[in-house]
């Protein structure tokens, strides 16, 4: 295992009454993507805040490649981007202003900031809309000119808390080409999200959270086997079938069997997946016509109904601020 | 595979162009000097991009200085043309203390769209985005002032100081409002919404402006509110822009100024530093 980009212990922040972060620890190694994934109002927010020193937490520690965010800030923010959940550049200049900006912030040169900024717009294909201020932008540039603002000195650990939220599938599928390629180029990369199939797609490593909490931590591939072998849904011609069909794959699976919302759909979790082929075959000899079937590894939104015992919910976002 | 062909073309990232922006330089950073000049910069790329903010430093100067002159120069000094030479130097003192408030608002509505997480967590100085916000305030206060002198000069203002008496005035009235505007960037960071630090500056802007000698003479005021007068800053600032404008040097007068702005700073400043730095 390589070394570690993030380590908290014991990471604490309240606001008030509410404990938005109420104890996570995280060991993020370099290299990859780390998802952490969680409801709104989570602390998913309020951690990654931590992390980019914009927050001093209440109790606990964390060190981000290897500075302790509290006393060596100034080394931290040097080396980590941070692409928020909200505005992180400036609405009323254009593109390449922010990003020359940032770049005469960083210390390049005039000359060289401009040669940067042109460089990331290209790359982001946001050459075209270099000179239009931000605020004309759709909500897929917006995130991309974010992620290039994140990228300007580039940086050794990148935050993107939610990048995707609220954007269309075409523009979501380009945020996640990009995590791709920076990963590729061996950038380590902190992603939260609030979708399941965000971190299955992306992350090596998930940490699951929920309210303020790490409940779970591991693969995609772990996290999913913890639970069980994985489900097989089944759908049938006919819905007068299913619970013929639900009592036969019962018994041949000797695990309980779930009616889907669609009347002719069934699925089971199942411990032995030996005792699939079987099960269809009883099927087939009891008459019951099945079009489909599929044997998938249970969905993340099936392992965190497990984990914490409720679906996905939302809670009032409290770190929004 | 068709589908992932399909996502390829449709992502504007090439892998070669990400890969030359990942492979970039890290340049020495830079200091606090170039950095909140910097951030001045982008103030003026705002006036620039929306030069309607510039309303506050240009109509609200002329309003003033037109109700004033016209609503009381007859009844307070007997004419308006003598009331002018008066109250001329006062209104420019008040044009500028009124266009500070904005740089709270301003600076709030920063705050609330999240574009001060990005600047917070740079590794810059920590000052300077603030101290930027205010050089670039430096420029709008300039404009304010020239545009009050000017119609000033149109209306029949005459400074007995000349160019260098005003411009000696209008310089110290910069360095007291870039120390003023202190106050307004501490209740940016207290208060929620841009909304409520307008309404708190406007409580504590009115008092002070009017509670002075820039309208009237004070010894017509009650001895109370005469004591009250007397120990506004801006009774003194108003004395020195008088003065200066008229052709004397008040020294202690200036050396009173001197001294508010550097209190200013030096009570405002740290506060603003430090609620910055907890900022939720």
């Amino acid at each position: 295992m390589g070394k570690l980009a993030i380590e908290t212990r014991g990471l604490k922040k309240s606001f008030g009454t509410t404990h938005a972060v109420a104890g996570v620890d995280l060991a993020v190694s370099a290299g990859g993507v780390y998802g952490v994934l969680g409801p709104n109002g989570a602390g998913k927010t309020t951690t990654i805040r931590m992390l980019a020193t914009l927050l001093r937490p209440d109790a606990g520690e964390a060190q981000v490649l290897g500075y302790d965010v509290v006393r060596d800030a100034q080394a931290v923010r040097s080396r980590v981007g941070l692409t928020g959940q909200f505005a992180s550049v400036d609405e009323d200049l254009t593109g390449v202003e922010n990003l020359l900006l940032l770049a005469r912030l960083l210390g390049y040169s005039r000359r060289r900031g401009r040669e940067r900024a042109t460089d990331l717009l290209d790359a982001f294909g946001l050459a075209e809309a270099a000179d239009r201020q931000v605020k004309k932008y759709s909500g897929g540039m917006r995130r991309r000119i974010d992620i290039a603002a994140s990228l300007v000195v580039t940086p050794e650990l990148i935050f993107l808390d939610e990048p995707t939220t609220g954007l269309d599938p075409r523009s979501r599928n380009q945020v996640w080409e990009i995590v791709r390629g920076m990963v590729a180029e061996g950038a380590t990369v902190l992603l939260t999200t609030q979708y399941l199939d965000e971190a299955d797609q992306l992350a090596d490593r998930i940490a699951v959270i929920d309210h303020g909490k790490v409940i779970a931590e591991g693969s995609s591939g772990q996290l999913k086997a913890s639970f069980g072998a994985g489900s097989l849904h089944v759908r049938l011609r006919s819905p007068e079938q299913r619970a013929e069909a639900e009592r036969v794959l019962a018994t041949a699976l000797e695990v309980q069997v779930e009616p889907s919302a669609d009347p002719v759909a069934l699925s089971a979790r199942i411990s032995d997946p030996e005792r699939v082929a079987r099960s269809l075959a009883e099927l087939s000899r009891g008459g019951i016509d099945v079009t489909e079937f599929a044997l998938g590894q249970p969905s993340l939104d099936e392992v965190f109904l497990a984990l914490t015992g409720h679906a996905p919910e939302e809670t009032p976002e409290e770190d929004a601020a | 595979m068709n589908a992932t062909s399909a996502e390829q073309a449709s992502a504007p990232v090439t892998e070669d162009a990400l890969r030359s922006v990942l492979a970039g330089e890290r340049p020495s950073r830079p200091g606090p000097v170039l950095t909140s000049l910097t951030f001045g910069w982008r103030a003026l790329l705002k006036i620039k991009h929306v030069p309607e903010q510039l309303v506050d430093v240009t109509m609200f100067p002329i309003m003033f200085t037109l109700m004033f002159t016209y609503l009381f120069g007859g009844a307070l000094a007997g004419s308006t043309q003598e009331y002018l030479q008066f109250l001329l130097p006062g209104i420019l003192v008040q044009a500028n203390v009124m266009i500070t408030m904005n740089t709270g608002i301003t600076l709030n509505t920063d705050i609330q769209k999240g574009v001060f997480d990005r600047f917070r967590s740079l590794p810059v100085w920590r000052p300077s985005p603030l101290v930027g916000a205010l050089l670039g305030d430096l420029v709008r206060y300039s404009i304010g002032s020239a545009i009050v002198i000017m119609l000033g000069l149109v209306l029949g203002f005459r400074p007995e100081g000349g160019a260098v008496g005003v411009v000696l005035s209008v310089a110290l009235l910069l360095v007291f409002s870039f120390c003023l505007s202190w106050l307004w960037t501490m209740l940016s960071l207290i208060l929620r919404t841009p909304n409520s630090v307008a309404g708190v500056s406007m409580m504590v802007m009115f008092p002070l402006t009017f509670v002075s000698n820039i309208f009237v003479d004070p010894k017509t005021m009650p001895g109370w509110l005469q004591a009250v007068v007397e120990v506004n800053p801006i009774t003194h600032l108003a004395t020195v822009v008088r003065g200066l404008m008229h052709g004397s040097v008040p020294a202690g007068e200036i050396g009173w100024v001197l001294v508010s702005s550097v209190l200013l700073v030096a009570v405002f400043g740290p506060i603003t530093m430090v609620l910055y730095r907890n900022k939720k």
